[in-house]
Order: structure tokens, then sequence, then C-alpha cells
């Protein structure tokens, strides 16, 4: 069987690592700390797939019904 | 030093389990004896109703702190246990404790190399992700118990099994061993506190051992006070009758190991002790029979005291009961304005609001004084700047005290027309359930609310009562009046659109109005517009000669602002494959240009309640909620005002359909019927061609079930197409004032096939639903489908099963609206602290975000087109209308 590769599959959004100089200007745009995103797991087969570690935040881009495209982000925690 | 800096801040709370030690630290007396009261009814010494436990008495100084009883805040007592018993809500965390720990030498089932890397990680994770650190205890715990060997002692690990509640087994190769309490807290005592840590427990507030109970802390007397009854007999609290079981058995067990008695009793009284410690926290423990009253009423113990609705959390804690409020029967009023609620004079004069005399309001305010208490505009309090109040009702010479009142006092001033008020029915389930009304005060004892607010509240008037609440501050009274006023509500964000709107008789009336033919003389017209209070100029007749005449149309026109352009296709529509539009034959197409009708009949689709995209609609959003407002209050008044002259009734001759419809109807079933045999034979003969993915009576049921559809939507298709247009229930179904054309055929031609759980009626007797029908019948008569119309009546077989199906309805209706309160009260407690925030990110409390952008596009559906930013069809047609022509 060849490879899967989950980041092809059409239900699958765009993920992307952001930057450090990105992370913390996300960070001063939502006046949050990087722990106050919505988090998820290393252990998620997307983290593996695009090597996340913990602490990295994940920007990820979605098409949506009503607003055509939209923007979430996720902190990585182990686990 | 300031008072503020007394206050100390809560900046965390830790929760922990007692220790024996503290439990004794706490108490004031070992309770011995299983008694509460002597002869004399004087409390027993050691006894569970002990003086020391704090006074119940009043006037009687407590023996332990010397305090009366307001001041003494009640004194723990303990029972020394005579064997240790497992603490029932810590059962499931002992057993996990046990699994994961070595039995021999009490150290956790992981290798030192492990040991140490969690540790690692449980540190890192305090610091950094400190919600992180229960699920790595569960890891821990998972990866633990999974060891057969102690890495540490080398001794072989048992199986431990768990049964609920409290019982542990231990199976060894020679059969299964039961864990006595004593064992399983020896064993959790020889855990280290660094393994503890391990497992997500804190040692120092939690160590394992104190989760098996050796010391039973008892509550002081005022937890549980008995009660003397008028006979003079003392009734124990139900914890006291438990704790009086849990004491006689303690001693008796106690007195047992003394005696040396045989294993096996002290055994049983052991298990006994357990299930009493057990049923006294929870006695609703699953697996163990409820511990009862000596009526046979389960006792109420620790668990059912906060549990639930009736619960110390929801009944007390979260349960809040208010001042300045009012409940009473609603009722209609049709002319009052929407933003009004009437208030009927008793409870105007009951409620107040708190006024500060001014050198402005003095005058009236004196007035009010005057009046007193029982006269409508008056006052029941005066409140001195030195937060003396004087009570109105008592003295006699009310005009001294309005002549000695100055600048500065506070009056409580009887409510009166115009103050605002919030107005509520339960069940709130969304904003609209609770709005700013102004108050009007009127004769006779119900609320009076416009008619158009009956969806927002979801209110009727068959015996539906509604509270009234005074907001008493002059920030809650602007509050309430700018954000939570009735016409600031009427787009709704449930869906964007227009929740209040007409409803029934506004719909019938605006459409007999705005028909075709409507024609109205001058007295006519003035009548009506006059009801509407129009006051300014009739506008030139549309037809001058032989007589004046005014159509229906040009009076409804008169309260649409100037340069109102809109067009909609109305209820009435047939959706026909191509729409004429201004053309259309049935006056279906509405066009609104300056404010003028011009052609259309204004009905549901244009004026209705929740009808998104409609005249009233479009009217909100481009003239603002005051126009909406005004819209409402006067042209709806002039729908009922026409209504109200010309009458709208239906009677029995509306449900009569002539001899040769009556045959055609008749035809339709027959042919139905036919249909059905003739499947029923197909299939009878093995050639029915099965369905994909059902079984062969499947496939015969759902065409059997289709064709008598079918059926019955035909019989009513053909008894619509005979009624009259006459006809006033024909009138409000196409309209959509009320009712549909289905119960209007329901009616006049066919009720159709009665259904239980979407099958036709399959239960009864054996292969067949009543003894009047052979066994294995099919047929539809046999099943539940009903001939006959309601007029016609039905007959007693039609009439049983249309029984069953209105049955079922009920059920569901019961069933569906318990269980969709529970849900909502899922979905409330879990949303009700996330909000928008001004960056349009949605957050949680301490700005944990939820969303990034509110609904991924940031649309607030209330000011939306139907859940969209821009209707740029609407637009459009805008921009084109005006300009083009």
């Amino acid at each position: 069987m060849g490879k899967f590769d989950l980041l092809k599959h059409e239900l699958v959004p765009q993920f992307r690592i952001m930057t450090k100089e990105e992370v913390e200007q996300l960070r001063k745009d939502l006046g949050v700390r990087k722990e106050d995103l919505p988090w998820m797991l290393k252990s998620d087969p997307v983290s593996k797939a695009i090597g996340a570690k913990p602490g990295d935040v994940v920007e990820i881009i979605r098409k949506s019904p009503v607003a055509g495209k939209s923007v979430a982000y996720r902190y990585v925690v182990p686990g | 030093m300031s008072f503020y800096e007394l206050i100390k801040s809560i900046k965390s709370i830790k929760f922990g389990v007692l220790s024996p030690e503290e439990i004794r630290k706490m108490s004031v007396v070992n309770i011995v004896t299983a008694d509460t009261y002597d002869e004399d009814g004087i409390p027993i010494e050691a006894g569970l109703m002990d003086r020391r436990l704090g006074t119940i008495e009043p006037g009687q100084k407590c023996q332990t702190c010397g305090n009366r009883v307001g001041q003494c805040p009640g004194h723990f007592g303990h029972i020394e246990l005579a064997r240790p018993v497992v603490h029932p809500g810590f059962a499931k965390l002992v057993y996990n404790l046990l699994k994961s720990t070595c039995w021999n030498c009490g150290r956790i089932l992981l290798t030192k190399e492990e040991v140490e890397k969690y540790a690692l990680l449980m540190e890192r994770y305090q610091r950094k992700w400190p919600q992180l650190r229960l699920r790595l205890a569960e890891r821990v715990i998972r990866r633990a118990s999974k060891n057969t060997e102690c890495p540490h002692c080398g001794e072989a690990q048992y199986k431990l099994k768990f049964e609920k509640p409290t019982t542990y087994y231990e199976e060894h190769k020679e059969g299964t061993v039961k864990l006595a309490p004593n064992e399983i807290r020896s064993r959790l005592e020889r855990i280290t506190d660094s393994d503890v840590k391990l497992m997500g427990l804190d040692p120092r507030i939690a160590r394992p051992e104190w989760m098996v109970l050796t010391v039973l802390p008892v509550p002081p007397s005022a937890v549980r006070p008995s009660i003397t009854l008028e006979s003079g007999i003392r009734s124990e609290d139900d914890l006291t009758h438990k704790l009086v079981d849990i004491i006689r058995i303690n001693e008796r067990l106690k007195d047992n190991v003394d005696a040396g008695a045989p294993q096996l009793i002290i055994e049983d009284l052991w298990e006994l002790l357990q299930y009493h410690v057990t049923t006294y926290f929870d006695n609703e423990t699953s697996g163990i029979p409820p511990a009862r009253h000596r009526s046979g009423r389960p006792l109420r113990t620790l668990a059912q005291r906060l549990k639930g609705k009736e619960g110390r959390f929801r009944s007390n804690l979260s349960g809040k009961r208010v001042d300045f409020s009012a409940r009473t029967v609603i009722s209609p009023d049709p002319i009052i304005s929407i933003n009004e609620v009437g208030v009927p004079i008793d409870v105007a004069k009951l409620l107040t609001i708190p006024e500060r005399i001014n050198p402005y309001n003095m005058d009236q305010v004196k007035r009010l004084i005057e009046n007193g208490p029982d006269v409508h505009p008056g006052a029941n309090y005066i409140i001195r700047p030195d937060g003396r109040r004087i009570d109105l009702r008592f003295p006699k010479d009310r005009k001294s005290i309005a002549d000695a009142v100055e600048i500065g006092y506070i009056v409580e001033r009887h409510l009166k027309d115009g103050d605002i008020v919030l107005f509520n029915r339960q069940p709130s389930l969304h904003r609209m359930s609770i709005m700013a009304h102004k108050v009007r005060v009127l004769p006779y004892k119900t609320f009076r609310l416009n008619l158009c607010v009956c969806p927002p509240y979801n209110a009727d008037f068959d015996g539906d009562e509604m509270n009234l609440h005074v907001p008493q501050s002059e920030e809650a009274r602007a509050e309430a009046g700018v954000l939570m006023l009735v016409q600031e509500q009427i787009l709704s964000p449930r869906y964007g659109g227009p929740i209040m709107g007409g409803i029934q008789d506004y719909i019938s009336g605006a459409y007999m109005l705005t028909r075709k033919g409507t024609l109205l003389t001058r007295e006519e017209a003035s009548q009506l517009l006059a009801r509407a209070g129009y006051t300014g100029e009739l506008p030139p007749p549309e037809i001058s000669e032989p007589k004046e005449l005014w159509t229906g149309k040009q009076l409804a026109s008169l309260f649409f602002p100037k340069g109102f352009n809109y067009s909609l296709k109305s209820n009435v529509c047939l959706k026909c494959q191509t729409c004429k539009k201004e053309e259309c034959e049935n006056d279906a197409y509405v066009v609104i240009r300056d404010g003028k009708l011009i052609k259309g009949v204004i009905d549901k689709k244009s004026i209705g309640a929740g009808q998104p995209e409609s005249v009233l609609h479009r009217l909100i959003k481009d003239y603002g909620t005051d126009a909406g407002r005004d819209y409402i209050d006067r042209a709806f008044k002039l729908f009922l005002a026409y209504i109200d002259s010309r009458g709208l009734t239906i009677g029995l001759d509306d449900e009569e359909l002539p001899a040769e419809a009556k045959k055609k109807v008749l035809e339709v079933i027959r042919q139905a019927e036919a249909k059905v045999s003739e499947l029923i034979d197909i299939y009878n003969q093995g050639l029915l061609e099965r369905l994909a993915g059902r079984t062969l009576e499947e496939t015969l049921e759902t065409k059997i079930m289709q064709e008598l559809e079918e059926a019955r939507e035909l019989a009513g298709e053909i008894a619509s197409q005979y009624l009259k247009d006459s006809n006033t229930a024909l009138l409000m179904a196409r309209t959509g004032a009320r009712g549909s054309l289905m119960n209007l055929a329901h009616m006049v031609a066919c009720v159709g096939q009665q259904s239980v759980r979407g099958e036709r009626i399959m239960r009864g007797y054996m292969n067949r639903t009543l003894p009047h029908f052979k066994q294995g019948d099919l047929g539809a008569e046999a099943h539940g489908f009903v001939y006959s119309s309601y007029k016609d009546k039905l007959n007693p077989i039609e009439f049983f099963f249309h029984a069953m199906g209105g049955r079922e309805g009920l059920v569901d209706t019961a069933v569906r609206t318990s269980q969709s309160g529970y849900m909502q009260r899922r979905l409330i407690n879990a949303l009700q602290d996330v909000r928008v925030e001004y960056d349009l990110t949605v957050r949680g409390t301490d700005g944990l975000i939820i969303q990034f952008k509110y609904g991924e596009d940031g649309v607030d559906p209330a000011k939306s087109d139907h859940g969209k930013a821009v209707n740029v069809e609407k637009i459009i047609e805008r921009v084109v209308k005006a300009g083009g022509s």
C-alpha cells in the first residue's frame, strides 16, 4: 500500500508551523499567552505529519461556507 | 488602615482529603452513644445531639464556644470506627492507586528510569501546562498497572478486581481473595510521597491512606436539626438516623472484636458498617439498595442534599429570589404599543421606584406623598438621607410629611406610565424571553401585552402567567431601555429577520384589506384610519365616479415611509414556472414604490412574524427600529380595524363539498384501495420487486404507504379546487394566517393514514390490529387508513386508529420538551460566559480563545439578511429600480 498523505486529503485544511516572529505578532494582536490559544496534541496525526513540537503554534487555513476562508491557530502541547 | 486593605482576594482554592488527625483535632466530642435525647428530652452526653456540637435552642449558650444560637457556628464531633472502611467517594481512586503500586514494597510499578522520566515531565508540566498534569497522571497509572512484576522488589503482582461500590478482590492462584479495608489501608500507607505525586495527588493534603476512613466526622447538630412536631413527638433528621445506624453497628463491632468473636461474625458486621458509611455519603450509590426510613422512604443523605434540582447548589446557591417583581395572568391588548405592558393598578401600587427629590420634581413628589400608598399615583416610603425609612401606610397626616421633605430625600413612588420594567415568560430560552417594556397602568388584574410580542415570548392567553421586574437604579433602567426595549429586539439573532410581526387575524385582515376589490367609502376609510391613529389627509380617491371610493391598498400605503421601495412574492403565490411579476393575475406579486402599495396583497410573507426578507424586515433595517415599531403599532391596527368591521368566521358550511367533488374524492380513494390490493396480490404471488436495502415486507409497506399518501394528497387537491373562494378557512390557509391546506383536506376530504412510530398501525392482536379484521390482512382499512373526513364523521375503527396516532403525538411532545429542556440547560451551562470581544474573537473566561473570528465571518446574525452579511440581489434590485424607473 502506498503511503497515505493526510495533508493532501480534501477534508484536511492547510496547516503551517508559524515562525517565532509570526507567533510573537499573533500573541501581541490577540493579547494572550500562547497557552491561551486552543491546543492540539503533539500526538495528533497532523502534528506528526508537519513535525510540530510542543510550544509551536500552528496556523490552520480552512475553507468556510460563510467566510470563504478562515484562519485559526493551535498551540501544540505534549501528549 | 483602609477597608480595602483588609479585603483579601482569593487567588486559588485547593481541595484535599481530611486526615484522621485533622478530624480528631476539629472534633469536640467522641460520639459513642447511638441515641439523641433521654426521656426528659435532655441531649445525651456523647450522643448524637450532644450539647457541645453547638446550640440549636434559642437562648442557650454553646458549651463549646459560649456563643448563642446565631453566633455559634456549630462544632464537629467524631466517631472512632472499630475497623477502617473505604470512603465510597474515593473508591475508584483507591483502586487505581492499588493496582499501580506493589502490594509488597509499596513502590510504584515503574522502573527507576521511568520514575525519573515521569517525575521530570511532571515538574515541567506543573510549570508550563498545569492543565496537563492530570492527563500525565492518568498515563502513569495506566503504564504502572500494566506491570506484573515489581521492578523494585521483584515480587509478582496479583490481578486486582474492583467491584462497585467498595469491594476489591485479588486473584491468587488458589482463588480470589477479598481485600479487607485495613489491608488496603496499610498498602496505601506504604506508598511513598514521591510516588503519590507521580499519580497526580499532593501528598501534603491528600495522603492515599486517608481515603480509607478510621475516623468519621460527625456534623454539628445545626446541620441536621431535629424537629418537634405539634404532638410533642421528636423527629430526627435523616442524617442523624444514618449516624445512629453507623454508631450502633460500630459499637457492636467493637464489642465483638473485644470479646474475640469468630472472624465470620466480625466480617459480617464490618461489611454492614461499610454499607452504612457508604449510604451515609450517598444513598443512591449504584449496586446497593438504598437505606430506607421506617416508612419505606429512602433516606436523604449527604450526596442527596447537594445533588440535582432540589439540591443545595441549584436550589439554594444558584436559585435567587427577588424583590420588586410581580406575576399574574396575561391577556391581549391590541391597542397598546408593542413597547408597552399593561400593569394592573393593584400591582402598580405595590411596586415602587426610588426617586430622589430635587428642585424640579419637588412639587410632583409632594403630591405623590400626599396621595400615599392607597391612591394610585402615590408613594409607599420615604427614605431620609440618614437612611431612616418613613412608612406612609400609618401616619394620618401625610400633608405635613409631604411639606417636611427636602431635597436629597428619596421617595419610593408607585409605578407610573412610561416607567421601564422587564417582562419575562418562562422558559427563558432566548434573549427575547426577557424584554424591557414601558408601563401602562390599567384597570383589572392581568398584565396586558400587544399581540405582536407573543412570538418572542411564545405566549398565548390560555392561562399563561408572566413575571415583571422593576429595575431600581437609573443605570439599570437606562440599560434596559436602550438594549432590551421590545423594539430593539424585533430583529432576532435566531434567524436574520423580524421575530415579531403579524399573526393570525393581522394577516387575514391585511390580506382582505389589500386584495383586489376592497373598496371603501369616505366614511368607512375615515373610520378605519381613525382607529389606526392616522391623522394626515385622505389621499385622493381611486374612484371618484359615481361615488368616491378608496381601495384598501391606498389605506395600507399610508403607513409606509416616503421613498420606500420593495417587492416580493406573497404567500398566496402559486409558485408558477415563470413568474409574471407585476402582471400576476393572483395579485401575488407585491410591489411597493415610493411608499405606495402598487401591486399585490399584504400577507404573511410581508408582515408575518418570523419572516425574513419581508416588507417588515426591510422597513426596520432601512428606517430603524423606531419606524418599525411605529409601523407595527399603527398599520397593524388598521388591519385589525378592517377585519373587525368586516368579520371573519368559519362554520360548518365552509367544510361542505359539492356532490360532484365528493364523488371525485371517493373515486380517488377507491382507486388507491384497488392499487393497494393489487400490490398485496403481487406480494402474495411472490412477484414483488424488492427495493434496495429493504426486505420484501418493508418494500410492500413503503409502496402501500406511498400509494395511500398520494391518495390523500389528491383528495385534498380536489377538495381545495371545489372550495369557494369566499371560503374563509381557505383564505386563512392561503395567506398563512392559520392552518394549512392539509388541515383543510383533513376536514373536508379524507383524514388519511394514521401512523405509530412512522409506520402504519401494526400493533394490537395476533397478526391483526383489531378483531374486526382477518389475521394477516394487509389492506388499508385494517392498518389505520381513515377514509372519512372529520366533517363526515369517523367510524369507530377509524376513531380508534386516529386516537392511537394522536396519543403518540402527545407523548412525543412531552418527551421532546423534557429532552430539549435538558439539552438547553447543558448548552447554556457550557456557554454562559463565552462572549464576543471587541476584536471579534470569541473568548471564554480568563481570555482563552474559542473562535478567532465570531462565526468565522464576524457577522451579527441579527443584523444580517437571513444569516448572510449582505443580500446582493436585493441591493441590485433596489438600485436598478430606484435609478431605472
